[in-house]
């Protein structure tokens, strides 16, 4: 198994594992987290599929999906940040109920 | 998704997941499909010589635009959540970070214009920059100076379009002159790339601190001193 197969198995993981915090917590914050991770899943994917070998240099173009995909993924935790500060100022609570009832 | 069954369903399901994902990543033709030779190819005439840079703003310039669009965007939504108040006055519970913001701000100041210079030729950028100029932009809001009657203006607003109001006027520009979105006059592109990183990574060092802010930051009323979430609601 080569060096990048062996990065983007570990980034599908990383993918998986922000999947199912994302589903499994309820908490604004945790959600936040998890979807960063499995952002940081999809770029080591990104990032390892474009590494060819030590003589070659990586392919640019995924690496520039990337730097634009980490900018993307800054703003969105932010403003997805700001969105829990509001929940938490008008409910007083981080945390969506089972049933969505407040 | 409290009860053991429902959180042993999703864990196996993300389990196939995982195997799918592998599967489909080592069924990828690996070295086949790649736009390295395209990019190399072309790097002479790009404007820089850093492949990475050459991609974001000359031969993918459009995802660039859009990417700028997005952080603007963001920093919009932050902005129509509310209003922050800023503190108005110097505040004496911070001397240490005041201190050593004294000798870090231009350090930063520096390492984020060198960024931007080597963003040509080495790995760099505009982005990177914006964060290093965002950081700074931050921990001098974090010191309470008296930041609130600077940034509150219309300066504010216009350091915030900046970036994207230069890359369109460029990209629309190089249309006007007979070529296509942002297909760079011959020549031009190195200078054209380096206007618009600078004005991009201003203009994202600003939208972070915005985005940190999280509302639209307004001068506080020196009559309220507003402490609480509560207190603030109520000012709304």
């Amino acid at each position: 198994m080569s060096v990048s197969t062996l990065y983007s198995l570990v980034g599908s993981s990383l993918f998986c594992l922000g999947l199912y915090g994302l589903i499994a917590y309820g908490h604004l914050l945790r959600k936040i987290l998890a979807i960063n991770v499995m952002g940081t899943g999809v770029f080591l994917i990104l990032v390892a599929l474009a590494y060819g070998s030590r003589e070659i240099s990586p392919d640019p173009v995924p690496h520039a999906m990337v730097l634009t995909g980490l900018v993307v993924s800054v703003s969105a935790t932010a403003l997805a940040l700001a969105l829990a500060c509001r929940v938490q100022e008008n409910t007083g609570s981080t945390k969506l109920t089972e049933d969505g009832s407040d | 998704m409290r009860t053991f069954s429902g959180k042993l369903i999703i864990i196996v399901l993300l389990v196939a997941l995982v195997g799918l994902l592998s599967w489909a990543i080592l069924s990828l033709p690996f070295h086949g499909a790649s736009l390295r030779a395209q990019v190399f190819g072309n790097l002479g005439n790009s404007g820089v010589s850093n492949p990475v840079t050459a991609v974001l703003l000359n031969f993918r310039g459009y995802d660039t635009l859009l990417e700028i669009v997005v952080l603007f965007l963001a920093a919009l939504g932050a902005w129509s959540l509310g209003i922050v108040r800023l503190p108005d006055t110097m505040h004496p519970a911070r001397p240490f970070l005041l201190a050593l913001l004294r000798i870090l701000l231009p350090a930063m100041v520096l390492a984020a214009g060198y960024l931007l210079w080597a963003g040509a030729h080495a790995p760099g950028g505009a982005f990177q920059a914006g964060a290093v100029l965002g950081s700074a932009g931050i921990l001098l809001l974090l010191t309470e100076v008296q930041l609130a009657s600077i940034i509150t203006n219309w300066p504010l607003r216009i350091a915030l379009t900046a970036g994207v109001v230069v890359f369109t006027g460029v990209a629309l520009g190089t249309m006007i002159l007979g070529g296509h979105l942002l297909e760079y006059p011959r020549g031009w592109a190195g200078t054209l790339i380096l206007l618009i990183e600078s004005v991009a990574a201003f203009s994202t060092g600003i939208t972070l601190v915005v985005l940190f802010i999280g509302g639209r930051p307004s001068k506080s009323d020196p009559s309220v001193a507003l402490k609480t979430p509560e207190e603030r609601k109520e000012q709304l």
